[in-house]
C-alpha cells in the first residue's frame, strides 16, 4: 500500500506515493531520475549511493525513504550551484580524483560531509574516514589529495 | 608519419573533458538507462557447484504477479553455447577441449551461481519475487573445485572432458632447458600459488536489452570493454543475427579491468529474450552475483625453478603452472595463462632458455578470464620473486643481480617468442634506488628495529607485452579474431571534429587523451574535438580496450586517420591558394604556400570541403572524413622498476608499506597526469592482491568470498601514497606515436615488490618464502613457523 512522503531533494519539495519498502536509492533514481546516485553492492560496504540527509552523509541504499520524509536530502546533482562546481568537485577534477567515475559521486558526497564534520582532517584520518567508500580504480592515490584540496578551499570560505 | 610541428596539449597535464559529467551525476551508466515499456530480469542461479538437474517448475512462478514470463535452458534449446576467442593446442596436437557453454544451464549446473532460469517481470521486485517460486530438483554432484588436484579428481565437470583438462601447453625450448639446469652452478626452486582474485569494477555488469519490431533488429546497453566484439560473438556466434540486426552500446562503464571484455550469457539471453516478450528487458547483477559470475582472475599453481652459473648469470628457467579455468571456458581464458603468461617469462633479463608448461583444467568455480595484467602478472611474479630469492641464497644484492643479467642491446628476440624492439632497464632501476633512497635504508631499518619493528625492502623489475596485438602474429597463435584498431576523423563544415574510435573508455580517459592529439595536429582547441565510442551503431568498427591496448593500437589508428585528412585538406587548400600540392605546408591548423604568407585556415578548408563552389570537383571528392585500421607490426614492451618498502609488527603480523617507489617507462606520453593515475590504479591492485584479496571457495564449492564484508577490497586506510614517476623512456619504435601503453604496469610490477620487501624484513627470522595474500595471519604463521624451526 502506497504512503504519502514529503520531503526537500536538492532544494526542492518533493511529495510522492511509496511503497513502504522503497529504499532512499531506488526513490532518488527510480521516481526522481537523479541517476547520479549510484549502487555499487547490496551490503552498505562501497557508499556509490552516498547522499546527505539533514546535512550528513548517509548509505541511501540503506535506508527506506520513509525513513527521510521531512528530511532535507542533497545529491550529487544538487552539489554545484549556479553553474559551478562545489569546490570539492573541483578539487576532484583537478587533482585527476576520479576515472571510471562511478565511485565518484558517493566520494564526493562522502568528502564534502567529511570535511564539514573534521575540518582539521589530516590525511591519515582522511584516508580513515573513507572507509566506508571504496574505489577500484584510482588506488585512493588522487582521491586523498583531491579531499585534502578540497578541504583547504571549503575552509578557504569559499 | 608526420610528427606535430607545434605541441600544446601532447604532453601535458590536460584536466578531463569527462570529469564534469561524472562530477554532476550526469554520466550514463547502463543502469541509467530505462526505456520505454521497460521490463526487468532476474536471473534464477545455482546453490550447487556441481548437480544434475532433474527437474524445473516454473508454473508457480509464471503465475505471479507482475510476471510476462520465465526462460529456461528447455527454451533455449536451439541457441548455441558461448565460444571462446582463442584456440589452444596441446603438447601433442590435439585441440584445447571446448565444451559448451550453455547461456542457460540445460542438463547440469557447474557453478555456484550458474543461471537456471530467467524471469521477466515488470518490475525487479516482482522478477525477484517469482524466481523464489521456480521449483528446480537437484541431484547433486561431487564437485572439482582445488585447482592443483582437479587432474586428479575423480569427478568430472564435464562428462566428456577426462581428467578435467583442457589443455596442456608446452612453450620454448625444453632440450636445451634441460641441459642448462645440468650444468647449472645454482638452482632456485619456489612453489607459487598465484591466488584467484575477483576484479570488482564497483559498477556492476547491467544489461538493456530491446527488439525493434520495425526492422526485427536488437539494441543492448551493455557495460561492456568492447562492444563490436561483444557484437561479433554474439550476433555471429550465437545468436546468427547480422551486424545489421545487433547494435551494442556500451556507454559509460564503470571499470572493467578486464571483466568487462567477455561475452556473458546473461548478455545473450537478455538479448534473445527481449524479443520474445516485445519489451526491453533491464538487469543489473547484485553486488553477489558479481561475485559469483564475473570472470575471476589468476588462479595459478606453479613451480618454477631458475638454473644459474657460478657467476650469477641465469642460465635457464623451468616452469610448470596449473591454471583453473573455471567451469566453462570464458571468452579470452585460455590464452591467458598460455600466450599472455609464457611469453613474459624472460622479463627484462638475458636468460638464454626458457621452457614453460602449463596445464589448463577446469573445475566447478566460476570461469577465469583476464583480469588487469592477464597472465603478465602471473609471469612477472614468478620471475621476479625466483631472481630474489636466488639473490637471497647467493647472498648478493638482488639490484646486482638483476643489473648482472638485464638485456642491455634491443632488439632482442627473447626465447619465448617474443621481440622486444627497445627498452633501457638500467637508468629505471637507478632512478628507482634514487627516489627510494635505498642508501638510507639500513639506517631506516636500524632506526625501526629500535621500535620493535621489522623494515624491509623489495625490488620488482617489470616486463610486459601489451598494444594487442598484430594480427598475423595472434592468429598464428591461436587468436579467432583480428587484434587492430579503427579510428574515423569527421572534420564537420564549420572545423569541429568528431573522432570515431573502437577503443572503450571505462576510466581511462580517453575523451580527453585522443583529444589531445587530434587537437595539437589540427590546431583546434580540446572542446572543437568530440570523441565518439563505445557503440557499434556509431562507430565503424573497432576491438577496444584491453591490454594496454588504446593508446598504442587505437591512437595509431587516429594518427593514420589524421595523415589522411592532412592530405586531403593540403589538396584542397593548394586549390583555394592558387599552389601545387607540394607546396603547402600545414601548421598550428594553418595551410601556408611555401616561402609565402598567402595561407588558409583549417576551418577554412573545411567550409570549402562541405561547400565546394571553389574545389576541384573533377579531382577530388568533397567532403573530410577518413577512417584508418592501424594493425600493429610488434607487442610494445613497457617496462619499470619497482621498489617496496615495509614495516612489520612482529607481535601481530600487521604490514605496513611506508613507501611504494615506481619508475616507468611507457615511451612517449600524452597526458601524465592520466598515466599516473593509471599508475596509481594498478599499483593498487597489486597491493592488494599481494596484501589482501583472495577468492576462497569451500571444499563443496560454495563461494566463502561472496560480498564487501568477506572479501577483503583495498579502502584507502590500507594503502600508501606512491611515489610515481615516468622515465623520459624508450619510444616505442613501430607505432607512430611511439606510445607503449601503462593500463596494466602498476597491477604487473607491485606484487613482488611488496612480497620481495616482506620476504626480506622477515629474513633474519629465516623465512623464505610467503605466498599470497600476506595477510597479518599468514605473516605472523610465517614468522612463528620460522621461530619453530629456528628457535
Amino acid at each position: 500500500m502506497a504512503i504519502p512522503i514529503r520531503l526537500t531533494v536538492n532544494g526542492k519539495t518533493v511529495e510522492a506515493q511509496v511503497e513502504p519498502n522503497t529504499l532512499l536509492v531506488q526513490f532518488l533514481r527510480e521516481h526522481l531520475h537523479l541517476t547520479g546516485t549510484h549502487v555499487g553492492c547490496d551490503t552498505a560496504q562501497c557508499g556509490a549511493c552516498t547522499v546527505h540527509l539533514d546535512g550528513r552523509a548517509v548509505k541511501s541504499c540503506n535506508m527506506l525513504v520513509l525513513q527521510a520524509d521531512g528530511a532535507s536530502v542533497t545529491t550529487i546533482e544538487g552539489l554545484a550551484k549556479d553553474g559551478k562546481l562545489h569546490p570539492m568537485q573541483e578539487a576532484f577534477r583537478e587533482c585527476h580524483g576520479l576515472q571510471c567515475g562511478f565511485c565518484t559521486p558517493g566520494m564526493v558526497m562522502a568528502a564534502t560531509a567529511l570535511v564539514q564534520a573534521k575540518p582539521d582532517a589530516d590525511a591519515a584520518t582522511i584516508r580513515e574516514q573513507l572507509d566506508g567508500n571504496l574505489c577500484r580504480c584510482t588506488g585512493y592515490h588522487n582521491i586523498v589529495k583531491a579531499i585534502r584540496q578540497g578541504q583547504a578551499a571549503m575552509l578557504g570560505g569559499e | 608519419m608526420n610528427a606535430p610541428d607545434t605541441q600544446k596539449l601532447v604532453g601535458t597535464a590536460v584536466r578531463r573533458k569527462e570529469d564534469a559529467r561524472f562530477l554532476t551525476g550526469a554520466g550514463q551508466y547502463t543502469d541509467d538507462v530505462t526505456l520505454y515499456g521497460q521490463t526487468y530480469g532476474y536471473f534464477l542461479r545455482s546453490p550447487h557447484a556441481h548437480a544434475r538437474i532433474a527437474s524445473i517448475d516454473t508454473g508457480e512462478a509464471k503465475a505471479s504477479p507482475g510476471v510476462i514470463a520465465v526462460f529456461t535452458g528447455a527454451d533455449l534449446a536451439n541457441i548455441g553455447g558461448l565460444p571462446c576467442g582463442w584456440l589452444i593446442h596441446s603438447i601433442d596436437g590435439t585441440p584445447m577441449k571446448e565444451p559448451p557453454h550453455p547461456v542457460i544451464a540445460k542438463d547440469k549446473v557447474r557453478h555456484v551461481g550458474d543461471q537456471v532460469a530467467l524471469v521477466v517481470a515488470e518490475t525487479l521486485q516482482q522478477a525477484r519475487d517469482a524466481a523464489e517460486k521456480i521449483v528446480v530438483d537437484y541431484d547433486e554432484l561431487p564437485p572439482v573445485v582445488d585447482t592443483g588436484t582437479a587432474a586428479s579428481a575423480t569427478a568430472l565437470v564435464h562428462d566428456d572432458v577426462p581428467a578435467n583438462i583442457c589443455y596442456t601447453w608446452g612453450h620454448g625450448d625444453k632440450a636445451a632447458t634441460d641441459a642448462a639446469f645440468a650444468k647449472a652452478a645454482h638452482v632456485t626452486t619456489l612453489d607459487i600459488v598465484n591466488q584467484r582474485l575477483i576484479p570488482n569494477a564497483i559498477e556492476p555488469r547491467a544489461v538493456n536489452a530491446s527488439w525493434q519490431r520495425q526492422d526485427d533488429s536488437y539494441t543492448v546497453y551493455v557495460a561492456n570493454q568492447n562492444p563490436h566484439v561483444e557484437r561479433l560473438l554474439m550476433g555471429a556466434f550465437v545468436l546468427g543475427l547480422p551486424e545489421s540486426r545487433l547494435r551494442i552500446i556500451a556507454p559509460d562503464v564503470g571499470g572493467g579491468f578486464g571483466s568487462k571484455i567477455f561475452l556473458y550469457p546473461e548478455d545473450v539471453a537478455l538479448t534473445w529474450a527481449s524479443k520474445q516478450v516485445g519489451r526491453p528487458i533491464k538487469w543489473t547483477a547484485e553486488r553477489s552475483e558479481s561475485f559469483l559470475t564475473d570472470a575471476h582472475g589468476r588462479d595459478h599453481v606453479t613451480k618454477a625453478e631458475l638454473a644459474l652459473d657460478a657467476d650469477g648469470r641465469f642460465l635457464a628457467m623451468r616452469v610448470h603452472t596449473t591454471a583453473n579455468m573455471g567451469a566453462y571456458l570464458s571468452t579470452f581464458a585460455s590464452s591467458v595463462p598460455t600466450i599472455l603468461y609464457a611469453t613474459l617469462l624472460a622479463g627484462q633479463y638475458a636468460t638464454p632458455a626458457i621452457y614453460a608448461e602449463v596445464q589448463a583444467v577446469f573445475t566447478n568455480t566460476a570461469p577465469v578470464d583476464a583480469y588487469r595484467g592477464a597472465g603478465r602478472p602471473e609471469a612477472t611474479y614468478v620471475v621476479e620473486r625466483l631472481v630474489e630469492a636466488a639473490a637471497r641464497e647467493l647472498n648478493v644484492d638482488p639490484a646486482e643481480l638483476r643489473r648482472k643479467n638485464f638485456i642491455r642491446t634491443f632488439p632482442y628476440a627473447t626465447p619465448v617468442g617474443l621481440t622486444y624492439d627497445t627498452g633501457d632497464y638500467e637508468p629505471l632501476l637507478a632512478r628507482a634506488q634514487e627516489l627510494a633512497d635505498v642508501k638510507g635504508f639500513p639506517a631506516r631499518r636500524d632506526e625501526a628495529k629500535q621500535r620493535g619493528k621489522l623494515r624491509g625492502i623489495g625490488y620488482s623489475c617489470y616486463i610486459e607485452a601489451c598494444g594487442l596485438a598484430p594480427s598475423n602474429i595472434a592468429g598464428a597463435l591461436g587468436a579467432r579474431a583480428g587484434l587492430f584498431e579503427v579510428g574515423e576523423i569527421r572534420v564537420h563544415p564549420t572545423g569541429t571534429v568528431t573522432v570515431f574510435t573502437g577503443s572503450h573508455s571505462h576510466g581511462q580517459g580517453h575523451e580527453t587523451t585522443f583529444a589531445q592529439i587530434v587537437a595539437d595536429r589540427l590546431g583546434l582547441t580540446l572542446d572543437q574535438v568530440e570523441i565518439v565510442h563505445g557503440d557499434t551503431g556509431r562507430v565503424p568498427f573497432g576491438m577496444g580496450t584491453y591490454g594496454s591496448r588504446s593508446l598504442a593500437v587505437g591512437g595509431s589508428a587516429i594518427m593514420k586517420a589524421l595523415d589522411k585528412i592532412e592530405s586531403k585538406a593540403k589538396k584542397i587548400a593548394a586549390h583555394l591558394l592558387e599552389a601545387s600540392d607540394a607546396d603547402i605546408e600545414f601548421s598550428n591548423g594553418t595551410f601556408t604556400v611555401t616561402g609565402t604568407d598567402r595561407s588558409k585556415t583549417f576551418g577554412e578548408v573545411a567550409l570549402s570541403a562541405y561547400v565546394p563552389h571553389n574545389y576541384p570537383l573533377d579531382k577530388l571528392e568533397p567532403g573530410l572524413n577518413e577512417n584508418a585500421f592501424y594493425d600493429p607490426t610488434n607487442f610494445t614492451y613497457p617496462a619499470g622498476a619497482y621498489i617496496c618498502e615495509v614495516e612489520v609488527d612482529p607481535d601481530t603480523g600487521v604490514t605496513e608499506v611506508v613507501k611504494f617507489t615506481a619508475v616507468d617507462d611507457f615511451g612517449n606520453i600524452i597526458n601524465p597526469m592520466i598515466v599516473e593515475g593509471q599508475v596509481h590504479g594498478g599499483i593498487g591492485q597489486g597491493l592488494g592482491q599481494a596484501m589482501f584479496e583472495r577468492c576462497v571457495y569451500d571444499e563443496s564449492g560454495q563461494l566463502l568470498t561472496g560480498s564487501y564484508m568477506d572479501y577483503a577490497m583495498p579502502r584507502a586506510s590500507d594503502l600508501p601514497d606512491y611515489t610515481v614517476e615516468t622515465s623520459k623512456g624508450t619510444p616505442c619504435t613501430h607505432n607512430p606515436l611511439g606510445a607503449k601503453g601503462c593500463g596494466e604496469a602498476g597491477a604487473i610490477g607491485s606484487p613482488p615488490a611488496f612480497i620481495n620487501a616482506l620476504v626480506d624484513a622477515l629474513a633474519p627470522l629465516g623465512v623464505r618464502d610467503i605466498q599470497m595474500p600476506a595477510t597479518p595471519h599468514r605473516v605472523w604463521q610465517a614468522m612463528q613457523a620460522a621461530q619453530g624451526a629456528n628457535p
